[in-house]
């Protein structure tokens, strides 16, 4: 750091030079004069004789600053000094760039974190999960995994997972957590060894529920038992069936798929006691969700999908029934293969060549806004250039600016940007189910960014380096800068033109989707969701089974009916637009003998209600009536319907009523009511069908309680909380008004576009602002002594202006009606995301000119300010 | 002008060396003190002077003071140090070597071959 004290030393160092070399001036003047010169004579033939004054300053500098460094030192200096001159163009300069880095510091963040960065095992690179051609995710049944990892040649050791659900209860409360149940391989065919404790291993598996242990994942631990050493060898009841906790996961392994963060693991041969059914036994029921393992050492992927598709084939020879024709092939675990792993790839290589985009903009606006300021201090630059300086060494100082600039922007948008993943990171979006997005910034992340950010500064550094080059210092000092300004369209006017178009694209859709969100908040259900709460309860995770679980939803329901203030509960299976999963039912008319599913009439949703749920859903029955607590086991199967099913079965809603149906398995039922119709799976559906069965005749452990009430949601939560765990202080459930979870779930994706339309709008309107206000300040420089004559021989302000800015309002004109239309065409993809978007809309229509005017005005507000402040006289008597 | 002759490069140096050499003396004393001991000969451009000196002080073979020149200004004054004084010394040496090597080349005649 020797060349610390030295710069700060720097000044007193540069006045004692220029002490001395006027010193010199001096002398030779006092001997001129004494030849018989007078003094101001002297003075001026000596500083003719000293020569080039600037250059030989330069040199000294450069004789006693020496090192690359000092001299950059000195640059920086120069620059800071300059830029703090002009703050506003610092300020857009280094706000574009900081926007262009952060959003390309987004994405390949994102890109880190999801493609780039591997599940957290050891060897990750030849981890490989199993794919199957004729189903679009790699699901596999139970005993087809085993025969896969029984006769693959290829694998070390094939591990398979699944993700379930369950309620554990610690002896305090019984409180839903995700866990995976796993082969008893995973963590041996992993490489993952255990933090505290044991895992269980493949010699623990000896049949059906054989294998009670639990593995704690470290967060799950850490967060649900405090770090409390003594959990392991501690039983835990997870859904009622008691399993010993045998170890803690490492903190850095949370399975072996990437978005979810799992609380347990428990070994796959006791799924029928953690999901109430076992399916081990059943070949056609794909419910592992992969089967992942590592590859042999030197066998190839493609070697290996040979391998396993001999066993495919084995497969189908041998079990006719549950396959069809399917290879395997073979693709990378942590998306969940090509499922997950292809859309993000696809949707992320979508953003980063926008991200790209969006750079190369704002380089080419920063570009000619860098242009423009070249062009106004051409007589500074010129000056230098006469007095010595030498050219590499006036670009240098301008490069400096740039990469000043680009430093600046580049540590801001990084800022900005690892803030915003690090809350990406921890942002849950489905608050109750344990899905994050693992993109923390690491130093690849910062590197990448800081070396873009310098590339960028040296890319449009380099835009006014011809014109720097072309300068003809007493060209210029004498004529003053020339206003040369080319007609014709040029690379960077249509590269304006695109960006505003874009622009206004984005405007327009994120206005649409707006309006349309506000709108589908207002829409009809076809259920009442506000003053409106949801239990979510399971009745298979506290041990019901059988005749006690109707039974159970039965005291539930009359139990919550008594809080004061309630008006009416039902219960349903999966809560319409929020449950995620729903059941699709085949219906035949009642004549069909032939029940196969071709010959469906209908597929409506099904759903299974309790009396009063109606009621309570806010749902308006047309005709018939509800179910009561009489339509039971012993009493003839009904069903409601709602009315689209009913048109489409019987012709109109009043035919109807009376008339009877059959389901798959033959069983005949009578319509006893008519609802309206509504949404259950999206909101952008339009007309679903859907029909309803009771409770007691087609029994369901998932049990949904609605409760309506015009009681503050809060209070009503915390009464059901106590009548419930009077009943079963055991029972999971999960309390939250239907209007929220409408806003966590079904209006999710409306959410996100909104945000995300939002946030490129803004993006895109920055960067129109940067362009246009670099091309009309740069227009506006070039042309200064053309607009002073204008207006020294008597133009209007108006004609001065138009002669300033036309060519950029003329651009943002176009821009914006190309932008507009695109953007009214692209609402048609919207639609399909956000419920109702439609840019037929005057408020979207007008918003939208109005923002676009907007853009154009604070654009050229500075440059127009400049043309008009223009006082001719000054300006032709300088130039 | 014509019977100036243009500096070979790296002769500056060693002529402000002996210039300073015969005592201390200010930037533009220097000037004129090459100018004197050359009897005019020689062509520095007045400006050209300075990068060297703070060439040489950097290098540590000139040392400089501020003091007050015989015109009553304030200026700075340069003298030779230690190193200063050996650097003249061999650079002399060697400037006579390849002086007397050239002029000797330059006189030799065909029979001499």
């Amino acid at each position: 750091m020797r060349f610390l004290p030295r710069f700060f030393r720097r000044s007193q160092i540069e006045d004692e030079m220029e002490e001395e070399l006027r010193a010199h001036v001096q002398h030779r003047a006092d001997d001129l004069e004494r030849s018989g010169l007078h003094r101001a004579e002297a003075e001026r033939q000596a500083r003719v004789e000293f020569g080039a004054h600037e250059r030989y300053r330069e040199e000294c500098r450069e004789t006693f600053a020496g090192s690359f460094i000092e001299i950059l030192i000195q640059d920086l200096r120069y620059s800071l000094r300059v830029l703090r001159k002009s703050p506003g163009f610092a300020l857009v300069a280094i706000a574009t760039l900081a926007l262009a880095i952060g959003a390309n510091a987004v994405v390949f963040g994102l890109l880190n974190g999801l493609i780039l960065r591997p599940v957290n095992v050891p060897h990750p690179e030849s981890l490989y999960g199993i794919e199957r051609s004729d189903k679009n995710d790699p699901v596999q049944s139970y005993p087809d995994y085993l025969d896969l990892r029984d006769r693959n040649r290829s694998f070390d050791s094939l591990a398979a997972y699944r993700i379930a659900e369950a309620g554990m209860d610690a002896g305090d409360v019984t409180s839903r957590l995700f866990g995976y149940e796993v082969s008893g391989n995973y963590f041996d065919a992993l490489g993952i060894r255990p933090w505290r404790g044991r895992f269980f291993h493949a010699s623990d598996e000896h049949g059906s529920n054989s294998a009670p242990y639990i593995v704690l994942t470290y967060s799950c631990w850490h967060a649900r038992f405090q770090d409390e050493r003594a959990m392991v060898g501690r039983v835990v009841q997870l859904n009622k069936h008691p399993f010993t906790v045998i170890g803690i996961a490492p903190p850095e392994f949370r399975g072996t798929l990437l978005f979810a963060n799992p609380d347990f693991f428990v070994p796959m041969v006791n799924q029928g006691q953690v999901e109430g059914r076992n399916f081990l036994n059943e070949r056609g029921t794909d419910w592992i969700y992969l089967a992942l393992g590592h590859l042999k050492a030197g066998v190839t992927p493609s070697r290996a999908a040979e391998d396993l598709n001999s066993i495919a084939s084995w497969l189908r020879r041998t079990y006719p029934k549950e396959h069809g024709n399917f290879r395997y092939s073979l693709s990378r675990p942590s998306l969940y293969g090509d499922f997950l792993g292809s859309r993000v790839k696809m949707f992320l290589i979508g953003l980063l060549a926008l991200a790209g985009l969006i750079l190369l903009a704002a380089c080419a606006n920063l570009g000619s806004l860098f242009a423009a300021r070249a062009a106004d201090r051409s007589r500074e630059l010129a000056l230098r250039l006469a007095l010595g300086a030498k050219r590499t060494r006036v670009l240098r100082t301008l490069f400096t600016e740039a990469v000043l600039i680009a430093i600046a922007g580049g540590v801001l948008g990084l800022c900005g940007s690892a803030a915003l993943l690090r809350a990406l990171s921890a942002w849950q979006p489905l608050p109750r189910f344990p899905i994050s997005i693992p993109v923390a910034p690491d130093t690849t992340v910062y590197v990448m960014a800081l070396l873009l950010a310098l590339l960028s500064g040296i890319l449009f550094g380099l835009v006014p380096v011809r014109q720097v080059l072309r300068t003809d210092p007493y060209q210029i000092v004498r004529a003053g800068s020339t206003g040369r300004l080319g007609r014709r369209l040029t690379v960077r006017d249509l590269l304006l033109a695109v960006q505003i178009a874009i622009c206004a694209v984005l405007v327009t859709s994120s206005f649409v989707a707006v309006r349309g969100l506000l709108r589908s908040l207002h829409s009809s259900f076809g259920f009442d969701p506000r003053d409106a709460t949801i239990v979510d309860t399971d009745l298979n995770m506290a041990g019901y089974s059988g005749d006690g679980v109707p039974e159970m939803q039965k005291r539930m329901i009359e139990a919550l009916r008594t809080i004061p203030g309630v008006e009416s509960v039902g219960l349903v299976d999966w809560v319409p637009l929020i449950s995620g999963a729903y059941g699709e039912r085949n219906v035949f008319t009642d004549q069909s003998l032939d029940l196969n599913p071709s010959n469906a009439a209908a597929t409506p949703f099904a759903f299974r209600v309790s009396p009063g749920y109606f009621a309570a859903a806010g749902t308006a029955m047309l005709a018939g009536r509800a179910f009561s607590w009489h339509d039971d086991k012993t009493a003839p199967r009904v069903a409601i319907v709602n009315r689209e099913l009913a048109v489409r079965l019987f012709g109109s809603a009043q035919r109807a009523l009376g008339r009877f149906c059959k389901i798959a398995d033959g069983t005949r039922l009578q319509v006893v009511g008519i609802v309206e119709s509504g949404k259950y799976k999206g909101v952008t559906d339009d007309s679903a069908l859907a029909m309803f069965l009771p409770i007691l005749q087609s029994p369901t452990p998932a049990s949904n309680l609605v409760i309506r009430s015009s009681r503050d949601p809060r209070q009503i939560a915390g009464a059901i909380k106590n009548r419930l765990r009077d009943l079963d202080h055991g029972l999971p459930c999960y309390i939250e008004t239907w209007s929220q979870q409408l806003d966590d779930f079904a209006l999710f994706p409306s959410h996100v576009a909104v945000v995300s339309l939002g946030v490129l709008g803004i993006m895109g309107a920055m960067l129109s602002v940067t362009g246009i206000f670099g091309m009309s300040a740069y227009s506006v420089s070039r042309r200064l002594r053309e607009l002073g004559i204008r207006m020294a021989v008597g133009a209007e302000r108006s004609e001065v202006l138009t002669a300033a800015l036309g060519r950029a309002v003329r651009l943002l004109a176009c821009g914006s009606i190309a932008g507009l239309i695109l953007g009214i065409l692209a609402s048609r993809v919207l639609a399909n995301i956000v419920y109702q978007a439609t840019p037929r809309d005057p408020l979207v229509l007008g918003g939208v000119i109005l923002a676009m005017a907007v853009i154009g005005l604070v654009a050229t507000w500075i440059p127009a300010q400049r043309a008009l402040s223009l006082d001719p006289l000054t300006l032709l008597r300088e130039e | 002008m014509s019977n100036q002759a243009q500096l070979l490069p790296g002769t500056l140096d060693l002529l402000i060396l002996k210039a300073v050499s015969l005592g201390p003396l200010h930037g533009y004393g220097v000037l004129l003190r090459i100018g004197q001991i050359s009897e005019r000969a020689l062509l520095i451009e007045q400006g050209a002077l300075y990068p060297a000196l703070f060439r040489l002080v950097r290098q540590g073979l000139l040392k400089a003071d501020w003091g007050v020149s015989e015109n009553n200004r304030r200026a700075k004054f340069y003298e030779l140090t230690a190193a200063g004084r050996k650097r003249l010394r061999e650079e002399t040496e060697g400037w006579n070597r390849l002086a007397t090597a050239i002029a000797s080349a330059l006189a030799a005649q065909p029979e001499q071959i």
